[in-house]
């Protein structure tokens, strides 16, 4: 082994082999991926069950059916900016935003989703972060298990949700400031329990961040079905 | 005298009728001054690294520290401690030692290292930028690829300045044999721009659809690893151990089998990240095979770098150089053997998303590339300055500390990680989960806690370790001047 073109087409050749079989196969075998109904109808408009055949015997995948809502749903306003703020605090390397089947880990047990994850539902999400850690819970559900108030309480400081959390509590993302003298409470001012209310005549408000990212948590919420993927699968 | 052609210009070629020792003398000479550049910002990123990872690491016990600060929330910290290690420390001290061992294998002096002191200092304002941009919040959600978009022309250009250089040094070797170290930089040196490359294009600027996204992570994260810190680790090792042991390497046929089967299956490993994950069945099962067949290089190297060694342990002691070598070498192939485990589904389901990962990462990146390039540096510094390591203690300290400080990192995070995983996935027999996640994650903490103790073992090492660099570089020139290599135990002659 002493000829330069001969190792380089080697290397060239090896990681070309990957990058075509991990990246460009799963590319194109994903690329007509789209948000589709629970349930998918023929040419005729008569429910189906999977693939079928045209009459020219092309595979035939099916159509949306008429009248229900395609899903998954990209991200708008509040909950867009939101991901923003997720992306750039880090959140990933602690939460995982996926469910794996039933059976594989417990994931189901422990209520993190009604069914497993699957390609589809991340085809309208710019920025994919399925993650490889949970020290923290996966959230690929956490907007149908908690409240908006349970959101701000526990970014403010985890502790008052979640006692021995080692979540890093996100106290910039709130304000606090005194309460009004001639309107009262501001109607925005987050419940706090004793131990952690910031004192007397002062008031606890989120910054437009802190709302950005709870419209984004609350967003995240697979509870739809698709046609590969029912509940409880 | 006509001015040289540009060919001239670059071809390095010395004169082939010199001796042996006065050629490799001019190599060391003309490196001098490029792979100072590489070392010491290497040493700092190394201490700046090794700060925030302390940081991160009492966060993850402690999330109240440094709580209020936004800039050092964990999540930006712990990316920011990956990113100077990576990218500061493993790609500087790449640059200082592989175009070096490049030279001196092809007997090629390398030449207009200005352009090499252009790359180093580009390369380093860059990553400054990048670190700082993660912490002012600026960073890619795209693991090892979080520094953002606007410091990638920069690392581009410097990156392809040194890659050149290592290209030209073997284009013009003057060596009849090619030496295994020589095939794995070529190729590292090519493999890194096109990782890159693809992950910048199909991530950053046309990010790919849905789940591809997180395939192309995985391919061009663990390939950063795979196809860029080991061969750079393992061309190293090649060189170093028949080099201070005085003994070839034990076959020259294994070394080609390992180099192959590393090319052709570490590069299919990476989406093993991605096991129960929302991606096709087949690429899973296809990384699972390519990790179980890394079994193959893992135990060829193995093969043949410790029967390279056999017998010569208690001279290998006595280097500093081959101490660290060993050290990583034998980590090399425990770490590697782990990998291939935690590829198999069953292994995956308990250690998948536990900081048996965490471990795992530190296990490969540390134990082994970090600690074959001390090794590489203590014996690349004295023959590019030409004056023995100060202090043998602080040697010592450096290794004994980063030993102990790695084992017990490995050890604290693996198995507070398997139990981890364990407690995750246990449920009783009505099929509810015994551990609540609060108590799971209460359980970790002790583990953590040694691995806060662990950073601090790494933390003394590498400031050992930097006061030898620094007392070595600066000390004045008319000291009296030792000439024997810095030994840590005497060899069975001086005995």
């Amino acid at each position: 082994m002493k000829s330069l073109p001969l190792i380089f087409l080697g290397v060239f050749f090896t990681l070309a082999f990957s990058w075509t079989g991990i990246v460009l196969t799963t590319h194109i075998q994903m690329k007509d991926l789209t948000p589709a109904t629970s349930e998918l109808v023929n040419d005729k408009g008569e429910p189906i069950g999977g693939p079928t055949y045209k009459a020219d015997g092309q595979i035939f995948m099916g159509e949306n059916t008429p009248g229900m809502t395609a899903y998954p749903q990209a991200l708008v306003g509040e909950a867009q900016r939101g991901k923003l703020v997720y992306q750039e605090m880090g959140c990933l390397y602690c939460h995982s935003q996926q469910v794996r089947r039933e059976g594989f880990g417990s994931d189901f047990e422990r209520g993190w989703g009604n069914r497993q994850s699957v390609a589809r539902d991340y085809i309208e999400s710019e920025r994919i972060m399925l993650g490889t850690m949970r020290t923290g819970p996966d959230l690929a559900n956490v907007g149908l298990r908690y409240s908006e108030l349970w959101q701000y309480q526990h970014l403010y400081n985890p502790q008052i949700t979640s006692p021995g959390s080692t979540m890093p509590p996100f106290p910039f993302l709130f304000e606090v400031q005194p309460v009004s003298e001639t309107r009262g409470p501001s109607p925005d001012a987050i419940e706090l329990p004793d131990d952690y209310h910031p004192g007397e005549g002062l008031e606890l408000i989120p910054t437009q961040r802190a709302r950005d990212l709870v419209a984004y948590m609350m967003s995240l919420q697979q509870d739809y079905e698709l046609p590969e993927m029912k509940f409880t699968q | 005298m006509s001015s040289p052609s540009i060919i001239q210009s670059i071809a390095p070629t010395g004169d082939a009728n010199l001796e042996l020792k006065v050629r490799l003398g001019e190599v060391d000479d003309s490196m001098r001054q490029p792979a100072m550049l590489f070392l010491i910002s290497a040493v700092l990123w190394l201490l700046a690294g090794t700060f925030l990872a302390i940081i991160a690491a009492i966060k993850a016990t402690n999330p109240e520290f440094l709580g209020a600060t936004e800039w050092l929330t964990f999540g930006r910290v712990r990316t920011a401690h990956l990113n100077a290690m990576i990218y500061g420390w493993g790609n500087n001290v790449i640059f200082a030692v592989a175009p070096w061992i490049m030279g001196r294998l092809s007997r090629a002096r390398i030449r207009h290292t200005n352009i090499l002191l252009v790359a180093g200092v580009f390369w380093n304002i860059a990553i400054t930028i990048g670190i700082i941009g993660i912490l002012k919040g600026d960073m890619i959600a795209v693991e090892w690829l979080e520094m953002p978009a606007y410091i990638t022309p920069l690392v581009a250009i410097s990156y392809a300045l040194v890659g050149v250089w290592v290209i030209i040094a073997f284009r013009w070797r003057q060596s009849e044999h090619v030496y295994v170290s020589q095939w794995y930089l070529l190729a590292a040196f090519f493999w890194l721009p096109w990782l890159y490359i693809v992950a910048q294009v199909m991530l950053v600027f046309e990010p790919a659809t849905g789940v591809v996204q997180s395939l192309t992570n995985w391919w061009f994260a663990h390939n950063v690893l795979g196809l860029w810190l080991t061969p750079c680790a393992l061309a190293a090792a090649y060189y170093l151990i028949p080099k201070v042991l005085g003994r070839p390497i034990h076959s020259y046929y294994l070394s080609v089998v390992g180099f192959w089967a590393l090319a052709l299956f570490y590069n299919w490993a990476g989406v093993h990240h991605l096991i129960g994950g929302p991606v096709p069945a087949w690429v899973i099962s296809a990384g699972t095979v390519a990790s179980v067949m890394m079994v193959i290089p893992v135990i060829v190297v193995a093969v043949n770098h410790h029967l390279t060694v056999v017998g010569l342990h208690k001279q290998g002691w006595a280097s500093p150089t081959i101490r660290f070598v060993v050290f990583g070498a034998i980590n090399y192939t425990v770490v590697s053997l782990f990998g291939s485990m935690m590829a198999l589904r069953h292994v995956n389901e308990t250690t998948h998303f536990t900081h048996f990962t965490v471990g795992h990462a530190h296990h490969g990146v540390y134990a082994f590339f970090t600690m074959i390039m001390f090794g590489a540096v203590y014996y690349m510094m004295p023959r590019l300055l030409d004056r023995e390591w100060p202090n043998a203690f602080l040697i010592k300290a450096h290794w004994w500390m980063c030993a102990m400080g790695i084992v017990l990192m490995v050890v604290a995070l693996q198995v507070g990680g398997w139990l981890q995983g364990m407690q995750m996935n246990a449920l009783t027999e009505d099929g509810t989960p015994v551990y609540t996640f609060l108590e799971v994650v209460e359980n970790t903490k002790p583990w953590l806690w040694a691995r806060s103790l662990s950073g601090l073992l790494l933390l003394v090492g590498h400031l050992a370790f930097a006061v030898n660099v620094f007392w070595m570089v600066f000390s004045p020139k008319t000291q009296d001047r030792v000439t024997e290599p810095t030994l840590l135990a005497p060899t069975t002659e001086q005995a």
